[in-house]
C-alpha cells in the first residue's frame, strides 16, 4: 500500500504524542483550517510538544469550522471555531495536556480547557451529532480521507467483498430490496436502473457517477468526495460488478477543485492497492475509474447532458428514450447515479438490505444526508432517516436563523425546488408527502431565508437562473425563462405606459401561470420543467411580495 | 462528404487566388498554439478528450485563446465550429485573458440569503470591474487588467455563506470588511513583489 502510515490510530506514536485533528474539507479550508494547522505545528514545535496532526474530513458541524479535535482516552474533544490566533491560547489553557490522562472524561479534560469558550466537550456527545442517524456519513470526519488503513478499519471494502461473493443478480436484488432511490433528486429506484443495465447485452458498459452537484444549498456530494472518497469508489465498483461494467467516470464540477484532487488521489491509491483496476480484489474482474472535470454548466447535472459533456460535446439534453441504461455513454448501457446513491451501496451490501430498509417511512427508505444552509445559525450536515420534519431541522438542529430574525421561507431541493411556507414545516421529509404539496425533497438541500427575503425577487431569480443555464434545446425552457423574468418584472413594477387604473396585474399573473404550465408540461428535462416550482410556490404562498392580496386559503 | 467534387469545384480549388485555407503554408505556431498542439497530441486518444484538453490549456494559459481552436479542431478531427461551440457553451472556459487576480462571488440562493448580492456589488465597486450580459452573468475585468470579477453559481459552501474564490482559494463567511481585508493583503503583496522587481532591476 502506498498510503502513508495511518496517523489516526497513533499507535506508533510515542506515549507523549498528542493527536490533533484539523479538517481538510473545503468548508474548513475556506475559513482558515490550513492556517490553524500551520499555527498548531509551529506552536507545538516551539513548545517541544510531539504533535501527530491528522487532516480529517469534516464532521459536518460547519458553523464550528475549523473544528479542532484533540484525541483523549475518553474520546475526541472538540474546539471550534478555532482561528490561527486562538491556537496559542488554547494550548496555554491545557487543551493538549488532556490527551494522555486516565480514561474518564471528567478527569482527563483540563478544567481550564473545559472553561475555554471554544470548548464543546466530547465531539460525539454534541447533540447535533449525537441525535443523527449516520449510515452513509458514519466515517465522515472520523478518518483521514485518503488513508486506506483508516477506511479498512472502519468497515471499508466490506460491501465490495460481500458483493464479490454473490452472483450479479443477487447484488442487484440487494439494492432493489433496500428500497434505495436515486439521491440526486429524481428518486428513481436505483436497483431498477441497475437491473436494466445488467439485462442489456453489450461489449462495453459504463458506470457514471453524477457529481455535478450544482444545487445551491447542497454539499453532501462534495463532503463525500473530500471526506470519504473510498466509499464512493467502493459503491461504484459494486455497481460495475453487478452490471458487468469495466469502466467508470466521476463527473465532478469545476467549482470543486478540492474534491477533484482528493478523488484523483484516492483513485490512484485504490488502484495501486488492487481495490480497483485490472483485477478488482483478486477477482480477475476489471474496473477502471477516472474523474472528469465539468465546465460550470448547471444543466450538465441532467444525466443525458452530462453524458454529452463526458463525450466532449456541448452539454445539450438528449431526448429519452433511449434510456441511458440501454444507450448511454458512447451509446453503451450505462448506470448513472448520484454520489450519495453510490455511497449508500457499500453499507447495504455489508449490513444487508433489511438493515437499510428499516430506516425511513413509506416508500422513502433509508437515510438522507440533509444539508442545512443559507441563513441558519447551525448550518451543516444532518443525516437522518426519512420522516424528520423541517421544523425539527430548522430549530432543533439549525437553531433558527443566523441573522436572529424570523425564518420566512425554506427552499428545499435546490434552485428547482419549491419554497416551503411555515404551514408545511411539519410534513415528514418523504418523497411522496412532498410531491403531494408540489414540493420536492431533491438532493436534500435546505436553504433558509429570513423575513427580509423578497419572494418576488427570488422567483425572478429562478427564471433568470434558468435563462442563464438553459441548454437551449427546447423552447419552453430557452424562451420561457426569459419571458418569465419579464412577466415577473411587469407584475412587480407595472410599466409606465400602462393607463392609470387599468387592472393589468391579474392578467400578468395569469400569464405567468400559463407560462409556468407550458414550461412544466412542455420542457424536455427538469431544468425548464421544474423552474416553475420555486416561482409558483413563491406566488402562491407569498402573493403580498408580488403586490397582490394576501392568500385566500379557500381559493388556494 | 464522400461524394466526388464536381469538375467546377475542382477548378475552383485550383484557382490560386482562391486557394483553400488548408493548403496555404501554415504559419509558425504561436506559443499558445504550440502548447495546445502538445496537449492534443498527448490526449487525443482519450475518449471524449475535448473537455480535458480545454481544461489543460486553460489551466496553463489562464484562458483558451481563439487562435488555439483550429489547432484543437485539427488534432481531434472536429470542425472549428464544434470546438468553438463547446468553448463558448461552458461558463468555465474563457476566450479572453482574465485580470491578474480572479475573484468569483457566489450568487446562488444560499449565499443570497446571507447578502451575496450586496457583496457582489461591493466587489465590483472596489475592484472597478463590471459584470455584463442580460443577467450580469459575464465576468468583468478592470481597465488596468488587475482584476476580473465573475459571478459563480454555488461553491458548495452553502452553510458558510456568502462564499467567494480569489485565485483558486476559497473564502467563506464573507462580508464587505473581510473582503476588503483580503484585497488589501493582495495589494500589499503585489506592491512588495513589484518593489522587489524594481530593486533587482
Amino acid at each position: 500500500m502506498n498510503a502513508p502510515a495511518s496517523t489516526s490510530a497513533s499507535a506508533s506514536a510515542g506515549a507523549s504524542t498528542v493527536t490533533v485533528y484539523v479538517p481538510r474539507d473545503s468548508a474548513a479550508l475556506a475559513v482558515g483550517a490550513d492556517e490553524v494547522a500551520d499555527a498548531l505545528r509551529a506552536e507545538c514545535a516551539r513548545r517541544g510538544i510531539a504533535l501527530d496532526l491528522v487532516r480529517n474530513g469534516s464532521r459536518g458541524l460547519l458553523w464550528l469550522e475549523p473544528l479542532v479535535e484533540v484525541a483523549t482516552p475518553a474520546g475526541r474533544v472538540a474546539y471550534g471555531p478555532v482561528t490561527a490566533e486562538d491556537v496559542a491560547a488554547l494550548i496555554d489553557a491545557g487543551a493538549l495536556s488532556q490527551a494522555n490522562g486516565p480514561a474518564s472524561a471528567s478527569s482527563t479534560i483540563d478544567p481550564r480547557a473545559a472553561a475555554h469558550p471554544l470548548h464543546h466537550g466530547l465531539t460525539d456527545q454534541i447533540p447535533y451529532l449525537a441525535k443523527q442517524e449516520r449510515l452513509c456519513f458514519a466515517r465522515m470526519g472520523i478518518t483521514d480521507p485518503l488513508s486506506l488503513a483508516d477506511y479498512e478499519a472502519h468497515e471499508g471494502w466490506a460491501g465490495l467483498r460481500a458483493a464479490l461473493a454473490l452472483p450479479n443478480d443477487a447484488i442487484v436484488q440487494q439494492v432493489l430490496d433496500s428500497g434505495l432511490r436515486g439521491r440526486g433528486g429524481a428518486a428513481f429506484p436505483t436497483g431498477i436502473k441497475w437491473k436494466t443495465v445488467a439485462a442489456t447485452r453489450a461489449m462495453q458498459k459504463y458506470v457514471v457517477c453524477n457529481a455535478d452537484e450544482g444545487d445551491s444549498g447542497t454539499f453532501s456530494d462534495r463532503m463525500t468526495m473530500e471526506g470519504d472518497p473510498y466509499m464512493l469508489i467502493e459503491g461504484m465498483t459494486i455497481a460495475a460488478m453487478a452490471v458487468g461494467a469495466t469502466r467508470g467516470y466521476i463527473y465532478i464540477r469545476s467549482e470543486y477543485p478540492d474534491a477533484i484532487k482528493t478523488m484523483n488521489e484516492a483513485i490512484a491509491r485504490a488502484t495501486a492497492a488492487g481495490f480497483i483496476g485490472a483485477n478488482v480484489l483478486g477477482s480477475s474482474r476489471a474496473f477502471h475509474l477516472e474523474t472528469r472535470k465539468a465546465g460550470g454548466a448547471y444543466v450538465c447535472g441532467e444525466e443525458t447532458a452530462m453524458l454529452e459533456s463526458i463525450e466532449g460535446k456541448r452539454g445539450i439534453v438528449r431526448a429519452k428514450p433511449p434510456l441511458p441504461a440501454i444507450e448511454g455513454l458512447f451509446g453503451k448501457p450505462t448506470v448513472i447515479n448520484n454520489v450519495i446513491s453510490f455511497a449508500s451501496v457499500p453499507l447495504i451490501l455489508s449490513r444487508g438490505a433489511t438493515f437499510y430498509r428499516d430506516y425511513g417511512v413509506g416508500r422513502s427508505r433509508g437515510t438522507l444526508p440533509i444539508q442545512l444552509a443559507g441563513n441558519i445559525k447551525h448550518g451543516g450536515l444532518v443525516e437522518k432517516a426519512f420522516g424528520v420534519t423541517l421544523r425539527e431541522l430548522l430549530y432543533d438542529y439549525g437553531g433558527g436563523s443566523a441573522s436572529g430574525r424570523p425564518i420566512k421561507t425554506v427552499q428545499v431541493g435546490g434552485p428547482l425546488g419549491a419554497y416551503v411556507p411555515e404551514s408545511q414545516w411539519d410534513l415528514p421529509l418523504d418523497y411522496e408527502a412532498y410531491a403531494a404539496v408540489g414540493a420536492v425533497v431533491g438532493h436534500g438541500g435546505i436553504v433558509v431565508h429570513d423575513d427580509t427575503a423578497d419572494m418576488a425577487q427570488l422567483a425572478r431569480y429562478a427564471m433568470e437562473f434558468c435563462a442563464i443555464e438553459s441548454c437551449g434545446k427546447c423552447t419552453p425552457c430557452r424562451i420561457g425563462s426569459t419571458r418569465g423574468v419579464e412577466v415577473i418584472d411587469r407584475i412587480v413594477a407595472p410599466p409606465a405606459s400602462l393607463k392609470p387604473g387599468m387592472p393589468n396585474k391579474p392578467q400578468q399573473v395569469q400569464l405567468l401561470r400559463d407560462l409556468c404550465d407550458t414550461m412544466v408540461n412542455g420542457s424536455l428535462c427538469a431544468m425548464g420543467g421544474m423552474t416553475p416550482f420555486p416561482v409558483l410556490s413563491a406566488l402562491n404562498h407569498y402573493p403580498e411580495d408580488f403586490g397582490l392580496a394576501k392568500p385566500d386559503r379557500e381559493a388556494a | 462528404m464522400h461524394s466526388q467534387p464536381s469538375p467546377e469545384s475542382r477548378r475552383e480549388r485550383r484557382d490560386p487566388s482562391r486557394a483553400p485555407r488548408e493548403i496555404a503554408p501554415a504559419a509558425p505556431d504561436t506559443e499558445a498554439q504550440a502548447l495546445a498542439r502538445a496537449v492534443v497530441k498527448r490526449r487525443a486518444a482519450e475518449a471524449g478528450a475535448l473537455l480535458p484538453i480545454l481544461h489543460e490549456v486553460q489551466d496553463a494559459l489562464g484562458h483558451v485563446p481563439r487562435e488555439v481552436l483550429p489547432v484543437i479542431a485539427d488534432g481531434l478531427n472536429l470542425s472549428r465550429a464544434e470546438v468553438h461551440g463547446v468553448v463558448t457553451y461552458y461558463h468555465h472556459f474563457r476566450t479572453e485573458a482574465p485580470g491578474r487576480h480572479i475573484v468569483q462571488v457566489c450568487r446562488a440562493e444560499a449565499c443570497k440569503s446571507m447578502g451575496a448580492d450586496a457583496l457582489f456589488e461591493h466587489a465590483q465597486e472596489r475592484l472597478g470591474c463590471h459584470a455584463h450580459g442580460a443577467h450580469q452573468h459575464h465576468a468583468g475585468t478592470s481597465e488596468d487588467g488587475r482584476y476580473t470579477v465573475s459571478p459563480v453559481f454555488c461553491l458548495g459552501l452553502c452553510a458558510s455563506s456568502p462564499a467567494i474564490v480569489i485565485d483558486d482559494k476559497l473564502h467563506a463567511r464573507m462580508n464587505a470588511q473581510r473582503f476588503d481585508r483580503l484585497i488589501d493583503g493582495i495589494e500589499r503583496s503585489d506592491a512588495s513583489v513589484a518593489g522587489t522587481a524594481k530593486d533587482a532591476a
